[in-house]
């Protein structure tokens, strides 16, 4: 069977897995004795197993297969959860993540046998079976079964069912008058989307073959879709072990069929106690009314989306939704232009275009919630790799996280992580003082570094702080003059803001000794590249003893934007309204002087003047020309972080929804032209990045 | 159009004029020839690029051919076209100029291949061609394109 198509899939599911392993983890770490925990570790663990068997990846299926093996001797109670025992799980998901790394990247999973992460699993499940060794003994023939990994025993799960009295009676009854007894598990394929009309099938298939007396789980369960891919039966029946076979393999998208003339188990004992081991099967629960959130804990894998009800769109599906809405907004826009024009005197016309405006509108907001993803699905990788930095970087650490539903387009979130990760770590690294440091100075001997999401109108800022030493500014300077990229006199008259900025340029590190973790001189460079790359910017703040912020703020989205329409001698450009602070009128006796550049003082506030017409490289227009009353100026007050500019525009065209466009692949933009926006009229005007002005 | 006509071994160029010259261009570039429209200037880009459009929600640079072969700038005509040219991945580009004549089919025999001398502006040319008794240029499109890409 070609499974490249499900491919995609798998990687997601899996990535989803690792990362539902890896939160537990941790969370069992903390508390180990929480059952839900590990519940749901052993749930993630059989997912992935299973997937990974029907992907065909034999190493990582035996690797999940070890793992999960551990995690159900814990369940059942023989096995305690220690350090190192964590250790090794994490191991283990590491190296199934190489398995997935390597199956993105080559559909293959590699041939890296990870014997030694397996011979560690498989060392802490017989000291577990060390402890327990006379439990295990009761236990013996099928839990032994369950321990070897050995897979078609495995496979064969009627073994392991239990066989209440009066079944095993009915069975007796009919061997002694000549009947067949059949067990048999039925594995439908996983891709099968419904499975329990095949079940069904099945079912009525060997309706007329015999009687079958028991099925795991129930013919209830199996008619709900209360079952994973498989089920078992138990059949009675006067015809041959082939003829049984053929009626259940009948049935399309059946994988395989395992059936055998089932030995009647002796003794009631010894079938109920391996019932224990296997608690994961729900027909524990028939019996026992004990194990009933088992029951309900395998119904969930079942039906997977209960908590988190979603579907996979594909993005491009949404990008063509996006661009239609941007026509539509662009049409609209042309509309509201020609009633502007003919000034239409039909009330009911108005009334229909600010119906249309209010459709839009909302459609675009939707699309947009569509499009947004919470900020957690990055971000939730990082508890664990701190945790890792701990042990390696040999520092007391913790991570707090707030606001991690913090919602970014889909295109944002994609790009976040690599720089969120890498000032993660470079607060750990560099941030944070080492703990003997720490208790020195008289701070508490765990680190803590926040990583603290929220959203801001038309932004999300994300900031990476530490209680650590700060960032030393002299030092920084130090280092400059050493590599040469500053002179003295530079360094003496150098703000502290320059000075910090001096750390976002390329291969620039202070760490004196360069570690595994960071120092390399990659990273904050990267860091702000990408940044703004996407539109936002990164700011530091820092107090030398107490510790480093990182500022990251980010555009909700790229897409479309308010703007103020402004027109330059003519020539008419979009701001993005989102960093305009307001929009001021002054006379030209209010500019002063300070070397020898244009500032405003506005309210107490000097404020640098840039005239656009400048920047833009556009002749100004002569008095007659402009036809505009030179005693005023009006002057458009952005913002960037905590700085101001004054941009000097000639007039104000009004506020508007715009649809960013980029400008084509080979005219060569400057920094402060974002894109490109087309008006109503069908004019197209540039977009000011007013960040690059201030 | 009439495909079956035309031979394996020959091409069909759009043929342009610029003052007296006459330029040709492969067609299987052409994506579309619209009239000239008001462009918006942008600016500090590369001398040569007048602006761009929009062409149907699209934004397409345009870069005027005469600033390019830096003959001498000369007033826009009725007679004045953008030539909307599709390059790989879809990227698109507008040229200026001056009138675009007619479709012509040339075959190799036509063609008269010229050494390029990477100089001058005839290190854009594939070769001469000869129409009845007209010589048109062939613009190599491929290496004009690498040429702005690489500036």
């Amino acid at each position: 069977m070609d499974l490249s198509q499900y491919l995609e899939i798998f990687i997601d599911e899996t990535k989803e897995h690792i990362q539902t392993l890896n939160d537990q983890v941790l969370i069992l770490e903390a508390e180990p004795d929480n059952i839900d925990t590990v519940n749901e570790i052993f749930r993630a663990a059989h997912s992935l197993k299973g997937m990974a068997g029907t992907m065909g990846f034999k190493r990582m299926q035996r690797l999940t297969h070890d793992m999960e093996n551990v995690f159900s001797e814990i369940r059942n109670g023989k096995l305690n959860v220690n350090a190192d025992m964590i250790d090794i799980v994490f191991k283990c998901l590491d190296a199934i993540e190489g398995y997935l790394a390597n199956i993105i990247e080559t559909s293959d999973e590699g041939t890296e046998d990870n014997e030694e992460v397996i011979a560690l699993l498989n060392a802490a499940l017989e000291q577990g079976n060390g402890d327990t060794a006379k439990e295990a003994e009761s236990a013996k023939p099928e839990a032994e079964k369950e321990n070897k990994s050995d897979a078609p025993s495995d496979r064969r799960k009627y073994l392991s069912i239990p066989i209440a009295d009066f079944e095993k009676n009915a069975m007796t009854e009919a061997k002694a008058g000549g009947l067949h007894v059949y067990a048999t598990t039925v594995y439908i394929q996983e891709t099968c989307l419904l499975k329990a009309a095949r079940a069904f099938l099945v079912f009525k298939g060997l309706e007329n073959k015999g009687e079958i007396i028991k099925s795991v789980p129930s013919a209830q369960d199996i008619e709900d879709e209360k079952f994973e891919f498989d089920f078992s039966m138990f059949i009675i029946s006067d015809k041959p072990l082939e003829d049984i076979k053929k009626a259940i393999e009948n049935v399309s998208e059946i994988e395989e069929v395992l059936i055998e003339e089932y030995n009647i188990p002796e003794q009631v004992e010894e079938t109920s106690k391996p019932k224990e081991a296997e608690a994961d099967k729900p027909e524990a629960k028939d019996n026992k009314p004990a194990k009933a959130d088992d029951k309900k804990a395998h119904a969930k894998t079942g039906n997977k989306p209960v908590v988190n009800r979603s579907v996979r769109v594909d993005i491009e599906k949404l990008d063509d939704l996006m661009n239609l809405v941007s026509e539509l907004i662009i049409a609209k826009n042309g509309l509201v232009s020609v009633t502007g024009a003919v000034a239409a005197q039909e009330q009911t016309f108005n009334e229909q275009i600010e119906y249309l405006e209010r459709i839009t509108t909302n459609l675009h907001e939707s699309v947009m919630k569509v499009r947004m993803v919470p900020i957690e699905s990055v971000v939730n990788r990082f508890p664990r790799m701190i945790r890792d930095l701990s042990k390696k970087l040999n520092k007391e650490m913790e991570l707090i996280m707030t606001g991690e539903d913090t919602e970014l387009d889909r295109t944002v979130i994609d790009e976040i992580g690599d720089p969120l990760m890498h000032m993660l770590r470079n607060a750990a690294d560099h941030g944070l003082e080492s703990t003997i440091d720490r208790l020195k100075l008289g701070k508490p001997q765990v680190g803590t570094i926040r990583l603290d999401a929220y959203q801001d109108g038309n932004n999300v800022t994300i900031e990476v702080s530490d209680d650590g030493a700060g960032v030393d500014v002299e030092k920084i300077k130090r280092k400059a003059i050493e590599k040469g990229t500053l002179t003295e006199e530079q360094a003496e008259y150098m703000s502290e803001k320059e000075a910090i900025d001096l750390l976002f340029q390329p291969a620039f590190s202070t760490a004196e000794k360069i570690s595994d973790v960071s120092g390399r001189g990659v990273g904050l460079d990267v860091v702000k590249n990408k940044i703004e790359g996407l539109g936002g910017d990164v700011e530091v703040v820092t107090k030398l003893g107490e510790g480093t912020t990182f500022i990251v703020r980010l555009p909700l989205t790229l897409a479309i934007i308010q703007a103020l329409m402004v027109d330059v001698s003519g020539e008419k450009y979009a701001l993005p309204l989102n960093s305009i602070v307001t929009v001021e009128e002054i006379l030209p006796e209010d500019i002063k002087y300070v070397h020898t550049k244009e500032v405003i003082n506005l309210r107490g506030t000097v404020i640098p003047l840039v005239r656009l017409n400048e920047v833009l490289d556009i002749e100004p227009l002569s008095e007659e020309e402009d036809g505009l009353d030179d005693d005023t100026i009006i002057v458009v007050i952005v913002k960037k972080g905590d700085r101001q500019a004054g941009l000097v525009i000639d007039k104000l065209l009004g506020q508007q929804e715009i649809v960013i466009k980029p400008l084509g692949k080979f005219i060569r933009v400057p920094k402060m032209i974002s894109g490109a926006t087309i008006l109503g009229n069908g004019e197209v005007a540039l977009i000011i990045d007013s960040n690059t002005l201030v | 159009m009439d495909t079956n006509a035309v031979s394996s071994d020959s091409k069909q160029y759009i043929m342009l004029r610029f003052d007296s010259e006459q330029y040709g261009i492969d067609i299987s570039y052409i994506d579309n020839i619209v009239r000239l429209q008001p462009i918006t200037r942008v600016p500090h880009t590369q001398p040569y690029f007048l602006g761009i459009i929009n062409l149907r929600g699209e934004i397409i640079p345009v870069m005027s051919m005469r600033k390019k072969f830096e003959l001498p700038d000369k007033e826009n005509t009725n007679a004045s076209r953008i030539l909307i040219l599709k390059l790989e991945g879809n990227a698109k580009i507008g040229i200026l100029v001056d009138e675009v004549r007619e479709v012509v089919t040339l075959t190799d025999d036509d063609i008269e291949k010229i050494t390029s001398d990477t100089s001058d502006t005839r290190a854009y040319l594939t070769g001469v061609g000869k129409y009845n008794d007209t010589l048109i240029s062939l613009l190599n499109i491929s290496v004009l394109i690498s040429d702005i890409e690489n500036e």
